[in-house]
């Protein structure tokens, strides 16, 4: 027929060249994702500096192949040069309010592949359950997982999921968040929680970790030493979010530190007291560190290179608090205008699309710390049965 | 996956320090519409049974319920379902057969024991029960007929050691009891399977408890259908609202009209066979599910117009066609000729004394536009009132689908562009906007109604939207006792413009269990601490 596109001749190979070796390592936030992409007659050469790119080039190349009417494979003549705009492109997902069996973790991981995501953020325990089966304190899962025999991540899995997310490109950023959201840390761990009290008796509850005794950064330290050896990304997220103070104020022992340590009725600065000494422990074992913004938001002292993930989204307020941010120096994330278990009906993925990070008032400086942004899915109203249609 | 009672018990000693209190130690409840306090303070997701009864697990709530602390032990190899000495029906009654093995599945479907033997001498203290006899009372089963809106679903459930007695008016009745059965059946921490002595009187308080789904925005493959049967079936629901054909697609595959679904599906292997058709029918009907079709006209028809020409409005713009089609024709004859075969087929094929015949959202601009239409308009004197002319082809529709002895369904825009309906026309309301007073005006009218407003729930929303479904009073409208009379239900619509199979289940359930209590259990049973902790027991289950 006249207008059939000829077929030219069929191509066997697409070829993929790598300047920087580097096929045993994992990918950093700095590591380079660009590549070109060139299908002409004859050759099909796919360059970048990195394995990442290459990757990165790989799923475009997918995309690009057509299949007609007739079963042919084919694939235009293209040319591509590409690169992200932001380095950290991330999902969270929350394995404490619901546990999400391996398997639908590494089906996610697929998907994030698919659309370039670069950025698995585990939020991996919670106050509702401890999955997490530490070598350390192996107590904490036991007793804090919703049922220790099934309902958690063995140190197989765990390394199964680094090593399936490493594979694509993906990096792996484990979030113990501290020392609010930590119910389920309690029962394993005596004595690591303050106990609130009723008048002058204890009533039972607990709240947030206890941050006037040293046995709690005995514990931490222990904890975080095994964390950073489990996860290999410079980076581990500490939370610090939506710490509730009533506890400590109830608590006389807490009240007493207060006074002595001169902190009047300013419970802010007991939370940055405990921030601050667990950014330090962290550091000392050679980790980064991500975040939640009320950190700083209290005035914590802070490390230069501390990144701050912003959450909190009322009427476009976040893009106040990401000038702000960004003003005093740190960097970036941004996930408040992402939210992605705030359901609601019809194309919302409209909204998420249209959002702009850098639209807030600020110089070009600043701008360049923000470093990208995360989709979160919450797990209150998630679990394996709806995660997949709720997130893609 | 979805843990066991496990779960909910090791949360609760956990936060609470309390030692988990066995169901063997709880004394009596009598259940009678479970009066409690009015204060419903936000359920702590974590605070659930760690004293749970075994009530804590029916959904839909029945009227009546007794449960004892003595509990009877069923063995997978032994128990037997059978049909009870004076019942009507027997082996040869297909439906109940099938609804026993199914049952037998649910309730020890894990379960590995299944050789027959004898019991141990050296047996668990509890007595054996050994089976449940179900006794239909009514002297002709009709196992091979399908439910009907005035089919009785009653039952009366007796647990008892050494065997069980479900009796029941009709087969219907059966279905439903057995499914309140399975559900009293639960595991204890060592495996065996346990039952409270219990005694149970139930019936739906509504008649018409339905679901929609929408198979023209979204095309549902069969399985998705049938699944959603299934979870029908969990919860009491006796009506599939099939809306099959609309804009969209035409998927439904017409003997008569073969080039509908030809031309009108999303492609050749997206439709429904009459195989599909049957067996759809056939699937809900052994679950006493109900099939009523809707083909929507005159508005919603963009479909039927690719298969079928001259059949809808030709749109005019300046004296020209612009291409462009409307709603179905209404002033030419070849349309209610088609209609009258197409409807005669539509008959036949479904066998449920309803069809819903659709009559919403009509746009008047295409007929507006048409010269031909507006010839007649002026012809038959209904000046510048297109719903005049809405509801002169809705009536004759109704006078086609009357004459193959089928009642009809439509949405309320037809009672409200008043056309004149059959007396026993039932009106769905589903205009969000004050629906109390169109329910008031319909039973005032003398028809009869179904009501869906309040639940689409294809409209999500973050957080537990089940507990807004579940709280509202289908009867909450100004009227008198006989006008209450005439709602006869409700139905659970899931449109499907974001709806397709990779998505249906979780968005339909367990939010449409909320509808399902609502429309079989009392009036008084209101209270969201109790429902929340039988709910997510009962989503356990039905995973």
């Amino acid at each position: 027929a006249e207008n059939e596109p000829s077929w030219e001749a069929p191509c066997t190979k697409l070829l993929v060249h790598v300047s920087t070796p580097g096929c045993d390592g994992f990918p950093s936030l700095d590591s380079n994702e660009s590549y070109k992409l060139s299908v002409s007659k004859g050759s099909m050469l796919l360059s970048a500096e990195t394995v990442w790119g290459a990757l990165r080039g790989l799923e475009t190349f997918s995309q690009l192949v057509g299949r007609d009417e007739n079963g042919t494979y084919y694939i235009n003549e293209t040319e591509i040069v590409d690169f992200p705009r932001f380095p950290h492109r991330g999902l969270l997902l929350d394995t404490s309010r619901h546990y999400l069996p391996l398997k639908a973790i590494l089906e996610t991981l697929d998907v994030m592949a698919y659309n370039k995501f670069n950025v698995f953020h585990w939020h991996i325990v919670d106050d509702p359950s401890f999955p997490y089966e530490s070598s350390t304190f192996p107590e904490l899962s036991k007793q804090g997982a919703f049922n220790a025999m099934t309902h958690v991540y063995t140190a197989s899995d765990v390394r199964s999921v680094i090593e399936y997310a490493r594979l694509r490109g993906i990096r792996v950023i484990a979030e113990f968040d501290t020392p609010g959201h930590t119910l389920s840390w309690g029962p394993g761990a005596p004595g690591l929680l303050t106990p609130c009290y009723i008048g002058e008796a204890p009533s039972g509850v607990y709240g947030p970790i206890n941050p006037i005794v040293n046995s709690t950064y005995q514990f931490v330290t222990s904890l975080f030493q095994e964390v950073s050896t489990v996860f290999p990304d410079f980076f581990l997220h500490l939370g610090g979010d939506e710490v509730d103070f009533t506890c400590w104020k109830s608590n006389p022992e807490i009240r007493a530190f207060m006074v002595k340590m001169g902190l009047g009725e300013d419970y802010k600065k007991l939370e940055s007291f405990y921030i601050q000494r667990l950014l330090d422990i962290v550091s000392s074992l050679g980790k980064g560190y991500i975040v939640w913004q009320e950190v700083f938001d209290n005035d914590v002292k802070l490390r230069p290179d501390t990144i701050i993930h912003v959450w909190k989204e009322n009427n476009l307020q976040y893009l106040n608090e990401m000038a702000n941010v960004t003003r005093s120096g740190y960097r970036a994330l941004l996930s408040a205008p992402w939210y992605l278990n705030r359901i609601s009906y019809g194309q919302d993925w409209i909204e998420a699309y249209k959002v702009e990070p850098l639209m807030f008032e600020g110089v070009p400086e600043q701008k360049a710390l923000v470093i990208g942004g995360e989709a979160c899915m919450w797990g209150e109203y998630v679990d394996v049965t709806n995660l997949t249609p709720r997130l893609w | 996956s979805c843990p066991t009672m496990g779960r909910a018990m090791g949360l609760a000693g956990l936060l609470l320090g309390l030692v988990v209190v066995p169901a063997v130690l709880v004394s009596t409840s009598l259940r009678h519409g479970t009066p409690r306090t009015e204060a419903e303070p936000e359920p702590s997701g974590w605070e659930l049974a760690a004293d749970a009864v075994p009530e804590d697990s029916l959904w839909p709530l029945p009227q009546w319920v007794r449960t004892y602390p003595r509990q009877l032990q069923l063995a997978p190899s032994r128990f037997q379902l059978v049909h009870g000495a004076g019942s009507s029906a027997g082996p040869s009654c297909g439906l109940l057969q099938d609804a026993f093995r199914r049952y037998y599945e649910y309730i020890f479907g894990h379960s590995r024991r299944r050789t027959w033997g004898r019991r141990p001498l050296a047996a668990r203290a509890e007595p054996e029960l050994f089976q449940l006899q179900v006794v239909i009372e009514a002297g002709d089963p009709g196992c091979d007929r399908h439910p009907q809106l005035t089919s009785s679903e009653a039952y009366h459930l007796t647990v008892t050691e050494p065997v069980a007695i479900l009796k029941a008016p009709e087969i219907w009745g059966a279905l439903r009891g057995l499914e309140t059965f399975s559900q009293l059946v639960h595991e204890d921490d060592y495996g065996s399977f346990l039952v409270n002595e219990s005694e149970i009187n139930d019936f739906p308080r509504f008649a018409h408890r339905g679901v929609l789904l929408d198979t023209s925005r979204h095309y549902l493959p069969l399985k998705s259908i049938l699944t959603n049967l299934d979870a029908m079936a969990f919860n009491k629901f006796n009506v599939l609202h099939w809306h099959i054909v609309d804009d969209q697609s035409f998927p439904y595959q017409s003997i008569y009209f073969p080039e509908l679904s030809d031309k009108g599906a999303y492609s050749s292997n997206l439709i429904y066979t009459p195989t599909d058709v049957r067996l759809v029918i056939e699937y809900a009907r052994l679950r006493g599910i109900r099939v009523i079709p809707e083909f929507d006209t005159p508005g919603h028809t963009q479909s039927w117009g690719k298969g079928q020409k001259d059949l809808l409005t030709p749109c005019y713009n300046g004296g020209q066609p612009t291409g462009s089609f409307g709603p179905v024709n209404p002033v030419w004859n070849t349309t209610y000729d088609f209609m009258t075969m197409f409807f005669k087929e539509i008959s036949s094929v479904f066998p449920d004394e309803f069809i819903h015949l659709g009559g919403d959202e009509v746009d008047f601009s295409c007929w507006k536009s048409n010269p031909e239409v507006k010839e007649f308009m002026k012809k038959q004197g209904f000046g510048t009132d297109y719903a005049k002319l809405e509801s002169y082809y809705v009536q004759n529709i109704l006078d086609i689908v009357s004459s193959y002895n089928k009642g009809q369904m439509v949405w309320q825009e037809v009672f409200d562009h008043k056309a004149q309906l059959k007396p026993d026309t039932i009106v769905q309301v589903w205009m969000a906007d004050n629906y109390a007073r169109e329910l008031s005006r319909v039973t005032g009218a003398g028809f009869t109604a179904v009501l869906s407003a309040p639940w689409y729930l294809d409209y999500i929303s973050y957080g537990q939207d089940w507990k807004k479904y579940y709280s509202v009073e289908p009867l909450n409208f100004p009227g008198s006792e006989e006008q209450k009379k005439r709602l006869i239900g409700g139905e659970a619509c899931l449109w499907g413009e974001f709806v397709d199979a990779t998505n249906l289940t979780p968005r339909l359930w367990p939010r449409a269990s909320a509808v399902g209590e609502r429309l079989w259990s009392s009036s008084n049973v209101t209270n969201l601490q109790d429902a929340y902790k039988r709910l997510t027991n009962h989503r356990c289950r039905m995973l």
